[in-house]
């Protein structure tokens, strides 16, 4: 596997090596010396052209961690306007003979562009509304931790899930691990057809928060983004939280032992309650430790391309 | 394929190198055995029993994964399957006997000599192999060798144990 | 200077010819149509074949055995990006890419920079055509100044300029009332305003389709109703004012279900669609190719159905080609930034052929849509054949199966879809004012 673009063209058997290497991982992060030499001598750009300062640190984290020698390209939208195209900038960066290309862009479709133009693997961080796929594996890494299994378990993904790529991600991840999934949110803000889209006949759709919590096992809170409201997808972010927001009386619905999980960063009182954050049930710092071995663990995955049928050397 | 070792001579060997390890150190107490996964962690367990047997102090054993350490990773088809380790005990100051079942090459075991040196710092490291069957590309010797078998590069040499496969056997396989 | 075209299959829709025959060409104009049987034509020679012997030294003979032979094409909906884009495209490549396609007629859009919302850039425009042009182009003038929608352009001095039609194509005119003024106004200069039918607010930042392929590939929709809704509020203002209105570039299952509606109605409405929206569907965008993305957007199936039902029952009077070149950097860009559009004038004949191939029209039927019907609606005195007129031809080998190769386009667009596609009937020959163009 060349390229990690998300998780729709992920299959089950890859996605369980690499949740199932990131334990190992895990536990070098907790070692003295927290470091592997297994990618020593690559080359990684983080391209982010979308700021992000948990992300990238959490690639930049996982890169160094292998090994890595690590090169850091923030590129703000106005470097586009100043004349660059994204080409250019692609071949820019070919010319430094680098191994792998972390890319996050606003732009849906600029991994599959990008791992178009170069010799480097392509690791999607984000693109647009598209896909997030290492978030999404972990936040199956922590499920799969907090609750020992994924299949058979009912996970609410609950708020914007037309503008996101972490739940996009998480639908084609989850639903490929045998869970079974429910789309929580205002009508506004679900996507079109949902069940044609990913492939998935058994997607359950609500738009009363109460009715989707039900005995759920897992609830994944999504960022609401400031900028819909003006668009009209919702009237404000006041009745947004009285009718979609996570409060301890609705967690109360979900079973005893769910967990709840947010992406980062909250935005506490809109999408979630402060309570609930805080919780005895939540998962969200869970995770976030999570994503650096996971991503060593995507790493370490794609940094075997065949030069040769090489065996085992005893 | 042949069968070199039957379930006795296996059992009569590693109850040798049990005696061979107690009978050169000197503080029973500094010992701990770590298999190599796979095929090294099974014996280190029954090592361990055997040991304890002698010497009548607890002997701590762990195992050890190689995969990120190993040298031949760019050139697999696919990233190697990681398995668990686990050392629970501190090897700092420690003798840790290294457990694998075949010594070929060298390769896995320089790689865990370096995955070793990342978490701690022992006071001295032995190999102990059940068999060595030759081909070193590295400096690498084992102190402890349960047999010798020259074999040829396209044989293949297997330790079943009953733990996995219901039988202790040892088989050389030609490609 | 004369020319014979010899043992053609010949389809005249403007005169009504359909026979094999041989078509004698002098100083640029239709000298004779001889048809070797006899068939239900006004314009026929008994005498058979001329005779080989007495024939003048200064005879061109186009062996056209095989072969059909139609008049010259018009597209009545093309960008020719000059003035403002030449990067994309000039009159000159635009109009050779049209002689390839087999068109010698080019209605170009004003979408150009300056807009074409005045007489000096009508002027401009056509004296750009005259001199470097390889056929006849015919400009389309803004509706409003700027093609902002506030105000209406000086249409009659444009009309007298030569601007043949009026559209702000490219955007809608999305105020009601300047739309009404408009077909009223127009029903002075007797000319058909054609309209871009995109409700911006409901198709704001949209780039696909919206449905499975938006939601599968994480971008934003254009639901169909974007579209829909200004055509039924199009036909709405042309039943109260009575002008003349032509709906472009038809998507959608519905907005023909409302044109076949509003002509059963008998209100004077007329309308377009092009090859990729009969070709192909939202599947096209699937791995966010850009050469895919054209507003408006490719569409389901059941669209692409219903547009060949439209096709065949006349509620599609036309097949036009919306060419919109753009240049190469400007595609090779992620999806959301790179222009809509599709550079289509050499592949629109071979992509129609496919609806004769599989027996949805006739060869006549789809003829007349790319000849009689634009001509009719756009007011160009066209009579195909008929003794005295100029010469304008395209002979076709509706037989031979080629590759689409975009390297190979004349025009500077190279922005399509279809390349490497296997495809059959080939332009072999175009001839038209600016001399006969050859095309192995």
């Amino acid at each position: 596997m060349k390229h990690l673009l998300g998780t729709k063209d992920l299959s089950k058997e890859m996605i369980k090596k690499i949740l199932s290497s990131a334990g190992a991982f895990k536990d070098v992060l907790r070692r003295d010396i927290k470091k592997v030499p297994t990618l020593r001598g690559k080359t990684v750009v983080n391209l982010f052209f979308e700021p992000s300062t948990r992300t990238r640190t959490s690639f930049e984290l996982a890169e160094k961690r292998m090994s890595m020698d690590v090169l850091n390209f923030s590129v703000p939208a106005s470097a586009v306007v100043k004349g660059e195209s994204l080409l250019d900038t692609i071949r820019t960066i070919e010319s430094y003979e680098i191994d792998y290309i972390v890319i996050r862009h606003q732009s849906s479709g600029v991994p599959h562009f990008i791992a178009k133009h170069t010799k480097a693997s392509v690791i999607n961080a984000g693109d647009g509304m598209n896909e997030h796929p290492t978030q999404a594996l972990l936040d199956a890494f922590t499920i799969l931790e907090k609750k020992g299994r994924i299949e058979g378990l009912d996970i609410a993904i609950v708020g914007d899930i037309l503008h996101s790529r972490v739940a996009r991600s998480n639908i084609y991840c989850l639903s490929k691990l045998g869970a079974r999934l429910r789309l929580i949110g205002p009508p506004t803000l679900l996507p079109p057809a949902l069940k044609e889209a990913f492939g998935i006949s058994e997607l359950k759709v609500f738009y009363r928060i109460e009715e989707g919590l039900e005995g759920a096992d897992v609830i994944m809170m999504l960022r609401l983004q400031k900028e819909r409201q003006i668009r009209g997808f919702f009237p404000s972010e006041g009745e947004y939280f009285r009718f979609w927001g996570l409060t301890p009386e609705r967690l109360r619905l979900a079973k005893p032992d769910a967990i709840v999980m947010h992406p980062g960063p909250m935005n506490r009182g809109i999408e979630i309650s402060t309570e609930v954050a805080d919780g005895p049930q939540s998962a969200i710092l869970e995770q976030v430790t999570n994503g650096i071995a996971i991503r060593m663990a995507v790493l370490y995955a794609l940094q075997t391309e065949a030069q040769g049928v090489g065996e085992s050397s005893g | 394929m042949k069968v070199i070792l039957g379930a006795e001579e296996i059992e009569r060997i590693l109850s040798r190198i049990a005696h061979e390890i107690a009978e050169k150190g000197r503080r029973a107490e500094d010992l701990c055995l770590i298999g190599i996964q796979r095929g090294g962690v099974y014996l280190a367990r029954r090592l361990q029993r055997l040991l304890e047997g002698i010497l009548k102090v607890p002997v701590p054993v762990g195992s050890l994964d190689i995969s990120f350490y190993r040298d031949d990773l760019s050139i697999r088809k696919e990233a190697p399957q990681v398995r668990k380790t686990d050392i629970s005990f501190d090897i700092t100051g420690k003798r840790v006997i290294l457990i694998d079942d075949v010594l070929f090459t060298g390769r896995s075991i320089r790689a865990a000599l370096d995955a070793l040196m990342d978490m701690g710092r022992p006071a001295e490291i032995e190999l102990a192999v059940l068999i060595d069957r030759g081909h070193r590309e590295l400096p690498i010797c084992a102190q402890y060798v349960g047999r010798n078998v020259p074999t040829s590069r396209d044989e293949r040499v297997e330790v079943r144990l009953v733990e996995e496969s219901g039988k202790d056997e040892v088989v050389i396989i030609k490609e | 200077m004369r020319i014979l075209i010899k043992n053609g299959q010949i389809i005249d829709p403007f005169q009504g010819i359909t026979g094999k025959g041989d078509i004698l060409i002098e100083d640029g104009k239709i000298k004779e149509v001889f048809l070797v049987d006899a068939s239900n034509s006004y314009l026929r020679h008994q005498s058979g074949s001329p005779k080989k012997k007495n024939l003048p030294v200064d005879l061109k003979i186009i062996d056209a055995e095989g072969l059909y032979v139609f008049p010259g094409l018009i597209d009545m909906h093309c960008h020719l990006r000059e003035p403002g884009f030449s990067h994309k495209e000039t009159i000159r490549t635009g109009t050779l890419a049209g002689i390839r396609g087999g068109f010698t007629n080019l209605c170009c859009m004003p979408n150009t920079n300056p807009v074409n919302d005045n007489e000096t850039v009508t002027e401009f425009i056509l004296r750009k055509a005259y001199a470097e042009g390889a056929c006849y182009v015919y400009p389309v003038g803004a509706i409003t100044k700027g093609q902002r929608g506030e105000e209406l352009a000086e249409l009659g001095k444009m009309h007298s300029a030569g601007c043949i039609a009026f559209s702000d194509d490219g955007r809608p005119v999305m105020n009601s009332l300047i739309m009404r003024r408009a077909l009223e106004y127009s029903k002075a200069f007797n000319v058909p305003i054609i309209s871009h039918c995109e409700d911006l607010a409901l198709s704001e930042g949209g780039v696909v389709n919206e449905g499975k392929i938006s939601t599968r590939l994480g971008l934003r929709g254009i639901p169909k109703e974007a579209e829909e809704i200004m055509i039924a509020r199009d036909i709405m203002l042309a039943r109260l004012t009575g002008g003349r209105l032509h709906i472009a570039h038809v998507s959608t299952k519905g907005g023909v279900e409302l044109i076949r509606r509003a002509k059963e109605q008998g209100i004077n409405v007329t309308a377009e669609t092009c090859p990729h929206y009969f070709t192909l569907t939202e599947e096209a965008v699937s791995d966010y190719n850009t050469n895919a993305k054209v507003n408006p957007p490719l569409r389901t199936e059941e669209d692409l159905e219903a547009l060949i039902e439209g096709l065949k029952d006349g509620t599609l009077d036309v097949i036009s080609t919306d060419h919109a070149p753009h240049h190469i950097d400007e595609k090779l860009q992620e999806f959301d930034a790179a222009p809509s559009g599709i550079s289509g004038l050499e592949t629109a004949l071979p992509l129609s052929l496919r609806l004769v191939q599989k027996g949805y029209l006739s060869l006549e039927k789809l003829l007349r849509k790319f000849t009689v019907e634009p001509a009719r609606i756009m007011g160009i005195p066209k009579e195909g054949f008929k003794e005295g007129s100029i010469a304008e031809i395209v002979i076709v080998d509706l037989e031979r199966e080629f590759r689409i190769k975009k390297e190979d386009f004349l025009s500077l667009g190279k922005n399509t879809p279809f390349d490497g596609w296997s495809l059959k009937g080939k332009v072999i020959f175009t001839i038209c004012k600016t001399g006969i163009y050859e095309f192995k």
